[in-house]
């Protein structure tokens, strides 16, 4: 059985917003990647392709995580993971790298989502479960401020809900700022007009639309 | 004033009172001031608010002077971590009030403190429970939330080197808020890895200026 004809595993996943971001951006981007799951997308950027990584404690050009005689405690990334600089790399304040952020330089950012719904509104930052300590990070600065901001995700949570929705169910993190969405079962563009299916893996096109009815499909 | 080059943390963090608003530079324990903290622990100031990008982690720095409950209230942007037990417990006992920020609202809104600025729109949180009851306006076709600074009684912060005027120069990530903390407070502490007569810091390569410094204790080596 080839890849494409079973859902793509969180790697997959990396592997194709990665290819997506060279193509898209032949001249290199300027990219953040969220905590968890996104910062696989590091592992699969092609050589070459000119993309420079943002961390939003105050560092662009970051590179791949340290080694074990590499690592600094002063020099870490989101996650506070001990990481390394590449040559141009360059560190600032915390005001200015979120104004980085709010101030449209970053040409994308890749994060992680409880759930995304069909107007493009974002909710990644607080499930509202009663003993849930609510904690945001960047997320809201990034989910706003990046030019295009794409979600990793699995479609459907461990119960088997969608998590792509005609309207979020948890605390939002953003409105209407997510443009792109992939997922073990697909890609979706977020368009003002509906959701359209950019590739289906591992089923079709016509399946994801019967599982999801409630979304506006294009 | 020019800043005093001080022998001892304790020195630094003498005069802080009961009820003050001290922001604490760090990021995780990157830039996180632990001498500095360790002596607010000894000097005894309690009823505290402390702005900080985390909550603590593990059981030193900023974790310590919350188990030692000296901590009425915690501003920051991103309290629940892996090794943020010393907050968790204090938290879901109800013994610290929490305000969660996003980081760069956190950021933005001790730059404007020290810059002068009585409030801003942002665009960050609009349309979340974060803006919720928070003054919006549109401008230009966006929805943005009226934000207010937060100034500081005091400020803790880690930098690499200073010179004897308070010139600093940071160290990697670690540099993260304390260059916009050091503008945002009344008092400005600076814990410093290594001392250097003034002159020897390139005038280029400056992060903060000594005009916001107050207290340097070096931590490290010392030059001359």
């Amino acid at each position: 059985m080839s890849s494409s004809d079973q859902a793509r595993s969180k790697d997959e996943i990396a592997a194709t917003v990665a290819h997506d971001i060279a193509g898209e951006h032949p001249h290199g981007a300027y990219v953040n990647l969220g905590i968890g799951q996104p910062t696989l997308v590091a592992d699969h950027l092609p050589d070459g392709a000119g993309v420079v990584l943002h961390t939003e404690n105050g560092m662009l050009n970051m590179g791949p995580a340290a080694s074990e005689d590499e690592v600094d405690a002063d020099l870490i990334n989101a996650g506070k993971q001990p990481v390394t600089e590449l040559p141009g790399a360059a560190y600032f304040h915390q005001a200015d790298s979120f104004a980085m952020m709010r101030g449209g330089h970053l040409d994308v950012c890749v994060l992680g989502a409880f759930e995304v719904s069909a107007g493009g509104d974002l909710a990644n930052w607080h499930t509202a479960d009663a003993d849930a300590i609510p904690a945001v990070g960047g997320a809201m600065d990034l989910a706003i401020g990046a030019k295009q901001v794409w979600v990793m995700m699995s479609l459907f949570d461990k119960q088997g809900r969608p998590k792509l929705v005609p309207e979020c169910t948890h605390p939002l993190t953003g409105v209407g700022c997510v443009s792109r969405v992939y997922t073990d079962l697909g890609t979706f563009d977020i368009t003002p007009d509906g959701v359209r299916v950019r590739e289906a893996t591992g089923t079709t096109s016509e399946e994801i639309r019967k599982r999801l009815d409630e979304i506006a499909w294009l | 004033m020019s800043a005093q080059v001080l022998g001892s943390a304790d020195e630094a963090v003498a005069a802080t009172q009961d009820g003050a608003t001290v922001l604490v530079g760090g990021f995780g324990m990157a830039g996180m001031p632990t001498d500095l903290i360790d002596a607010l622990i000894r000097q005894g100031a309690g009823d505290l608010t402390v702005v900080s990008n985390n909550a603590g982690n593990g059981d030193t720095g900023l974790a310590a002077l919350l188990a030692a409950g000296r901590v009425r209230k915690v501003v920051c942007s991103f309290p629940r971590q892996t090794d943020s037990w010393v907050f968790d417990g204090l938290y879901r006992a109800g013994e610290v009030e929490l305000e969660v920020v996003p980081q760069g609202n956190l950021a933005e809104r001790m730059r404007a403190a020290g810059a002068g600025i009585g409030a801003f729109f942002s665009p960050t949180a609009h349309g979340t429970p974060l803006a919720e009851g928070k003054e919006t306006r549109e401008i230009g076709g966006q929805t943005y939330v009226l934000e207010y600074p937060i100034h500081g009684d005091l400020a803790l912060i880690k930098a690499h080197v200073a010179d004897r005027m308070g010139n600093l120069v940071y160290y990697k990530t670690a540099r993260n808020f304390g260059p916009v903390m050091a503008t945002a407070a009344a008092t400005v502490a600076v814990q410093v890895h290594r001392l250097v007569e003034t002159g020897e810091l390139d005038p280029e390569a400056v992060v903060t200026p000594s005009i916001y410094v107050d207290r340097i204790v070096p931590i490290g080596e010392v030059d001359g």
